[in-house]
């Protein structure tokens, strides 16, 4: 067996110095009838390294890659190019095959890292402090939630229509059990966001409100009066990004005031990888830092006074604070949050602000040329590289049949709206840089042929 | 002493190797210092050659960025060298043994990297149509099958992201079964020696934890918790092997007698690679129970995560698995069962808790994994994590602390305290001396139940050379500290820092960089 290093020879000796005849000796206490005594049946023996590849090609065989085929697929995962230094970066051994650094003397490597994650993400968000990431998007969402209860003691969130449903699902199965209140409703298909609504809805019992930029359907709201009416009523606003790359060309929740700005980091250097793993992103104002779940990493000096890293501020967590923990995370996403950030750094200010652009660009481009095709039209004024188109037909199978013609032509809304009749025509379109005009015209003609 | 130097060159001080103590660079040779990206970099320099955009006016809705982000660029080779540089001022199993009690440092094939990264699995949009995604669909179905028949359950949860994650996936469908039938109870009892994700996860969900103390034999009082045991308890959450590294023999008598009082039990299966092919938790009354594929499943643990924690679950509970799951059709082709689709279908799941469909990522590399080993080779590698364990037990005990040692073998992980140190010694003491010596400290002070706690768990990847050679160093490093060797306060001498200060970086937190000059601006302020 090619990752066991003992031979029969080992494990004798082995036997002789523990003092056991066999190796049963040792698991003498798992109850006897409990016990196992030959490999479970119904179940395959080694393999061949070859024949472990072969059977996992085929199945990799089986799945339509979207690198091989117009796409224009995003609503919270998007297809990006990923420069080959990251991938070839992460597989380093140090960082792949690192744990969690709670030996700071040998684990500077990751910890610097994620000092630096920490501060390009903070920027990007607009805000004063990051952590270390979250599992996802999705997950990040609800602990800001949850942060913003512990902060107003209050416990109704008000969540915009354009947040994403899956976030939106999220949120809901743990409010079910932790007794936050939420009110939401299902978007409209309109060119105008919801902010004027929120503002509305705001009352003294409001503990956040959670409003995603762009939204779900591609719209940008300006979000400065929003969080001055969150703000005036003694609540917290709570910005969501799915896609920071819109931060290269859009200003900052953070800019416009938002207390809490989470997001999904998955467009920089992670890769689709059919929904994970993902990194959450996790920032805040200063001031609520003492309130944010998960890891964070600090500056430190040493004993000979060299500057270097620790994980801090753990009296908010579960090793140390057990049931009075900020949050039950352990595990975060360090080796997905590296590859943000060295994406990020190959980027640069002037990377990331010129790969903003063209996506803006290809999104208009693509946005002009599917509002020509007969029966199209894009509903939205404000997008950045996501906007919304209302066809004819029902969305969910006109994605199928452009499959089948081998384009992944988009999200339907019908599927992330399965209940919501009005909605079953709304098709999302995200449009990178890794679509070319090609493949715009491409999905543009077979748009109109299964629509004929 | 009896430490195996072959092949290890003896490390001495700087101070002794000819005089010379400072460079002016502040390197050493090959260790290299290496500043942070905003010192080396500006705003105009990019490791990335795009291409030009077309000329469109622009519909960002007025909300043009104009402030500057603020991020540091650099080329394609600075890059490489930075995190280069970077990477080898960590420790990694790719180094050596990694003896992290509970934390499973197996060793990551490669071929596991490979199978991740096919197009296949690495480049598909988690909302493709269901039918352009039947390979990915199925790795999810196989592995969920694997993990059923290793433990011997009813079904499956697969999109928990990571451990406690998958707790939080367990307890959840705990309270929605006990909602389902009326029953309102508000306490989880948690076993002293729990890691802390437990209480921390029944508390998130709004349960009272209550403590079971712990027997003198380092495993659970089972008279303190039956009789604990009545209408408000909504169940209990057992690690086992527990973090004393030993099996919790009375685990099917616990089962059954929570079961009687109307709760449910949730094992913590962080430590089953102890366990795998030896023995099936539903065997034991588990009800639910989370697996670390990033431990007993080889997937790495990339410095922090990404980790994946599929549960597992009994008849009771499986109704109630989390959204979206896949399930095999009568044709053949396998469906994602979703919000809609639930509705008629699995009217009782708890709801979503993560917005796509868990680590894939993660489930290409187990699967590989255990394709590669097999049901022979999985039990097998259980077998040689608790041998490798009680060699370090045995091996060790004259010279340290082994609190449990006499009651019998430990299962994958071995147990040593602080008794017996020099005063003023503890195990802090030993864990940074080991560092120089070329190793990952173990856990430490963990679990809370034994003093100055050192749990040494090797895995079954390490070789009996490997082992020797972590022996003898451990062995040379609790003489010292028995000795009193006032040098081990002030380990490590050798890596790239000395002892941090983790003080000061708590008392006046330091989270993200800023420019000199505004930091200066800041000061006279």
């Amino acid at each position: 067996m090619r990752y066991l290093p003992l031979n029969s020879h080992d494990r004798q000796a082995m036997l002789a110095t523990v003092g056991a005849s066999t190796i049963d000796d040792l698991f003498i206490d798992i109850p006897e009838e409990a016990r196992l005594t030959g490999p479970i049946h119904d179940l395959p023996m080694h393999a061949p390294e070859m024949m472990v590849e072969r059977h996992m090609k085929k199945l990799a065989g089986q799945n339509l890659v979207a690198g091989e085929v117009p796409f224009f697929m995003g609503a919270g995962a998007y297809r990006h190019h990923v420069p080959a230094s990251v991938d070839h970066l992460i597989q380093r051994g140090e960082f792949l095959t690192a744990y969690t650094p709670y030996q700071p003397e040998i684990a500077q490597g990751t910890l610097q890292m994620l000092f630096e994650f920490q501060t390009q993400v903070a920027r990007l968000l607009g805000v004063d402090v990051a952590n270390a990431s979250m599992y996802d998007g999705s997950t990040a969402c609800w602990e800001a939630i949850g942060m913003a209860r512990r902060i107003t003691k209050r416990a109704t969130a008000l969540l915009s229509s354009g947040l994403h449903p899956h976030y939106v699902g999220v949120a809901k199965t743990m409010a079910r059990f932790t007794g936050d209140a939420l009110v939401h409703s299902a978007p409209s298909l309109t060119a105008e966001t919801d902010i004027d609504e929120l503002i509305a809805q705001i009352d003294k019992n409001t503990s956040c409100v959670v409003v995603q930029y762009p939204d779900i359907l591609g719209r940008v709201g300006d979000l400065t009066a929003l969080a001055k009416a969150t703000q005036a009523a003694g609540a917290l606003l709570i910005a969501v990004v799915t896609e920071p790359v819109a931060l290269g060309a859009l200003r900052s929740p953070g800019e416009m005031g938002a207390d809490i700005v989470v997001g999904e980091g998955q467009s920089l250097g992670v890769g689709l990888q059919f929904g994970g793993p993902y990194v959450g992103l996790f920032g805040c104002k200063q001031k609520y830092v003492r309130q944010m779940p998960g890891r964070l990493c600090g500056e430190t000096v040493d004993a000979e006074g060299k500057r270097g890293y620790v994980l801090t501020l753990s009296t908010r967590e579960q090793h140390i604070r057990r049931e009075k923990a900020t949050s039950n995370i352990c595990t975060n996403s360090g080796l997905c949050a590296l590859a943000f950030s060295i994406h990020m750094t190959l980027l640069g200010e002037k990377g990331l602000r010129s790969l903003a652009e063209i996506n803006h660009a290809m999104a208009v481009t693509a946005a002009d040329r599917l509002a020509k095709v007969p029966g199209v039209s894009v509903m939205n004024e404000s997008f950045f590289n996501e906007f919304t188109l209302v066809l004819p037909k029902d969305a969910r199978a006109i994605v199928r049949e452009l499959a089948d013609r081998q384009i992944l032509g988009g999200v339907s809304l019908g599927r992330l709206y399965p209940d919501e009749d009005e909605l079953s025509h709304g098709l999302i379109v995200a449009v990178t840089e890794t679509a070319t005009v090609e493949d715009i015209e491409a999905f543009a003609a077979a748009l109109q042929e299964v629509l004929a | 002493m009896s430490m195996n130097n072959q092949g290890r060159p003896t490390r001495q001080s700087v101070d002794d190797a000819g005089g010379v103590q400072q460079t002016s660079t502040g390197n050493r040779a090959l260790m290299l210092e290496e500043a942070l990206i905003f010192e080396i970099s500006d705003s105009t320099r990019t490791g990335v050659d795009l291409m030009d955009a077309p000329k469109v006016a622009s519909r960002l809705g007025g909300l043009e960025r104009k402030a500057a982000i603020g991020l540091p660029g650099l080329s394609e080779q600075e890059t490489v060298r930075h995190y280069t540089r970077l990477s080898r001022q960590n420790y990694a199993i790719d180094l050596g043994l990694f003896p992290l009690g509970s934390c499973t440092m197996k060793h990551n094939p490669r071929l596991n990297e490979k199978m991740a990264r096919l197009p296949g699995f690495a480049d598909i949009h988690p909302l493709q149509p269901i039918h352009t995604v039947q390979g990915a669909l199925a790795v999810i179905d196989e592995l969920g099958e694997w993990l059923i028949k290793l433990t011997g359950m009813a079904g499956v949860a697969m999109s928990p992201k990571a451990g406690a994650h998958g707790e939080l996936c367990g307890i959840l469908a705990i309270r929605s079964a006990l909602e389902a039938r009326g029953d309102k109870r508000s306490v989880i009892l948690v076993p002293e020696s729990a890691h802390g994700t437990n209480p921390a996860t029944a508390a998130f969900v709004g349960y009272q934890v209550e403590d079971i103390p712990a027997n003198p034999d380092g495993r659970i009082n089972l008279e303190a918790l039956i009789a604990r045991l009545g209408p408000d308890v909504a169940g209990v959450m057992i690690t086992n092997p527990n973090t004393c590294g030993l099996f919790e023999r009375d685990l099917k008598t616990i089962s059954d007698a929570v079961h009687e009082a109307g709760g449910f039990v949730y094992c913590d299966g962080a430590n089953f690679n102890a366990v795998v092919g030896k023995v099936r938790p539903g065997d034991l009354g588990v009800d639910a129970m989370h697996i670390n594929l990033h431990k007993t499943f080889s997937t790495p643990h990339g410095g922090g995560g990404p980790g994946s924690g599929p549960v597992v679950f009994s008849e009771a509970l499986a109704p109630f698995a989390p959204l979206p799951f896949v399930e095999r059709m009568d044709d053949g082709r396998l469906a994602l069962i979703e919000e809609e689709s639930a509705e008629d279908h699995h009217a009782s799941s708890f709801g979503r808790m993560v917005a796509f469909h868990g680590q894939m990522g993660m489930f290409t590399r187990a699967l590989a994994y255990i394709l590669s080993h097999g049901a022979d080779g999985l039990k097998q590698v259980a077998e040689d994590a608790v041998l490798n364990a009680n060699y370090i037990l045995r091996s060790l005990e004259d010279v340290l602390d082994a609190p449990f040692a006499g009651a019998g073998p430990c299962m994958h992980e071995a147990l040593f305290s602080d008794a017996g140190l020099a005063d003023g010694f503890s195990t802090i003491d030993i864990a940074k001396g080991l560092i120089d010596e070329g190793f990952h400290p173990m856990t430490v002070y963990f679990p809370l139940v034994v003093h100055g706690a050192m749990l040494v768990e090797p895995t079954e990847t390490e070789s009996k050379a490997a082992l020797d050679q972590f022996i003898g160093a451990l062995r040379s490093v609790a003489e010292r500290a028995k000795a009193g060797d006032a040098s081990l306060h002030s380990a490590p001498h050798f890596a790239p820092r000395r002892r941090l200060d983790e003080t000061l970086a708590a008392r006046k937190p330091v989270l993200v960089w800023t420019e000199p000059a505004a930091e200066q601006a800041e000061a006279a302020e």
